[in-house]
């Protein structure tokens, strides 16, 4: 049940590997501009090109590897990927501990360049490679009385510095409601340009919820839990006031420590300037998930 | 004894101006290397965030001349206005890199220091230092006289609204601010307790200026 989701972004879309790996040349004008191929795309994805590999391997947030942006690049090669599990459990007609090769095999792969917006307020574009998230919920069977889907960050606090200190209270966890879940644009990536995932980005398996703040898109999943309440969440446990369940990408409803009605993409250097923030980080298609919500109050 | 003469001999021969320069040349440095690409993909954050942390650290360093004066005897006392005006300049560095890099626009300046407690307290932390860094010069100690010392003690807000600002930026449980704030409060103690003395004893200890 693959390609439910129209994307108006095709592989010929993403930047060719040699042209990524030199994108500073092309941009001065060394290399052809035909390379990266823009032309064609519809009005919101405009001009969306995406980051440089080496951009979205070193800037990231993943507090168990410490808190500076550098931090996961410099740590996360402690992060034991062999042998990977994830438990399912909870409402679905196949529990159990899944080898990762059985959960994904005969599952496609595709290729999806998203805006990744987070709360901070930069933003990033990733060419993804990853499977719908719906195509792994329904191969073990969502029963009917799921409403939410809950997930788990691996710890391995041998091997997680930030872990060690207690910056978050770990495990990480994150959640969806069953139609976000099963939306077309959730994916769960397992790489990112044609490559395997960095450990920095989540690696082997981590979830892409492109209309949300970066922070649902919780990364390193080795638990995913069907269940009819709504899961907590870690950054919401951090902190209630400033983090809600939903987190959608909305301009017009700020964060007490950013506001969120613009952002800076990252690589544009230091005199880059601030672009304005879309509602659904420019994905209205999700709208009708959220319709006779007031979006203020399930922030 | 010995190692703190040392030092302080050495100290001796170590021109004030050294911090000014250091303290410029360092700026400008980190302005290089954020402009040239090699501060990470995202160089505003990166150098608002440096300039940052250099500041608070010398406003720290610069309340620490007396107790380190007092309690190990080693004298930086020459040294505390430079340390304390190179500690305006970073500060203004930082709040250019946030006004002018970083959010880009008075409308928004205006919108952060009002909506965002963290930037109204750094904001006013960086007022505070105005009259400090305007006042740091010899012909304003003789004008002012005893109210040069009051002004002065403005540092100590100047430090507690920094570390706070610091506190409340990070997300999470962090260890660095809570380090900065166990050291200022450490000094803040100490200054309290070296009045306490001076009390008892007057004329014991004199904290020159």
């Amino acid at each position: 049940m693959a390609y439910r989701w129209t994307n108006d972004l095709t592989r010929a879309d993403i930047t060719p590997k040699s042209a990524y790996l030199n994108r500073r040349q092309i941009l001065a004008g060394t290399v052809g501009l035909g390379a990266i191929g823009i032309a064609g795309s519809a009005s919101a994805q405009d001009a969306l090109e995406p980051n440089t590999l080496e951009e979205i391997r070193t800037y990231n947030n993943y507090y168990e590897f410490g808190v500076g942006k550098n931090d996961p690049a410099q740590n996360a090669h402690q992060l034991d990927t062999s042998n990977w599990t994830v438990k399912i459990d909870g409402l679905v007609d196949n529990p159990g501990d899944y080898a990762l090769a059985d959960l994904l095999s005969g599952l496609s792969v595709e290729d999806r360049l998203y805006r990744f917006r987070c709360v901070e307020a930069w933003s990033m574009v990733i060419p993804w490679n990853g499977i719908e998230l719906a195509d792994i919920l329904n191969k073990v069977g969502v029963q009917s009385s799921a409403k939410y889907v809950a997930f788990e960050t691996v710890v391995q606090p041998d091997n997680m510095i930030g872990v060690r200190n207690r910056v978050l209270d770990f495990p990480y966890v994150e959640g969806l409601r069953l139609d976000e879940a099963m939306h077309p644009l959730t994916i769960m990536a397992t790489g990112i340009y044609d490559e395997p995932l960095a450990n920095q980005n989540g690696a082997p398996m981590r979830l892409v919820v492109p209309w949300k703040y970066g922070f649902k898109s919780i990364k390193s999943i080795v638990r995913i839990t069907l269940t009819d309440e709504e899961p907590p969440i870690s950054w919401n446990k951090a902190n209630r006031r400033e983090y809600g369940f939903y987190s959608n990408v909305n301009p017009t409803v700020d964060h007490p420590r950013w506001s969120q009605a613009t952002e800076r993409r990252v690589g544009g250097g230091l005199f880059a300037s601030r672009q304005d923030t879309l509602m659904f980080n420019g994905y209205p298609e999700v709208a009708s998930l959220y319709e006779g919500m007031d979006l203020s109050e399930f922030f | 004894m010995h190692i703190v003469d040392t030092v302080n001999q050495s100290l001796r021969r170590v021109p004030t101006w050294t911090i000014y320069i250091v303290g410029a040349a360092w700026v400008v440095w980190m302005f290089y290397l954020a402009a040239t690409d090699q501060m990470g993909p995202e160089p505003i954050n990166a150098l608002e965030r440096e300039y940052g942390e250099l500041g608070l650290k010398l406003i720290v360093l610069g309340l620490m001349v007396t107790p380190l004066r007092t309690w190990t005897g080693v004298n930086l006392l020459k040294f505390r206005r430079a340390i304390g005006v190179t500690a305006f300049f970073v500060v203004l560095a930082h709040f250019l890199v946030w006004a002018v890099l970083d959010v880009q626009s008075f409308g928004r300046m205006w919108t952060e220091v009002v909506k965002r407690p963290y930037v109204t307290v750094g904001m006013i932390a960086f007022v505070l230092m105005v009259p400090l860094a305007l006042t740091s010069n010899n012909r304003s100690i003789r004008k002012l006289g005893a109210n040069w010392r009051k002004l002065h003690k403005l540092t100590y807000p100047v430090a507690v609204l920094a570390v706070l600002h610091y506190i409340w930026l990070v997300k999470g449980f962090q260890i660095e601010p809570i380090v900065y704030a166990l050291i200022v409060g450490g000094l803040l103690a100490l200054r309290v307790k070296l009045r306490q003395r001076r009390a008892v004893k007057p004329g014991g200890l004199a904290v020159g200026e």
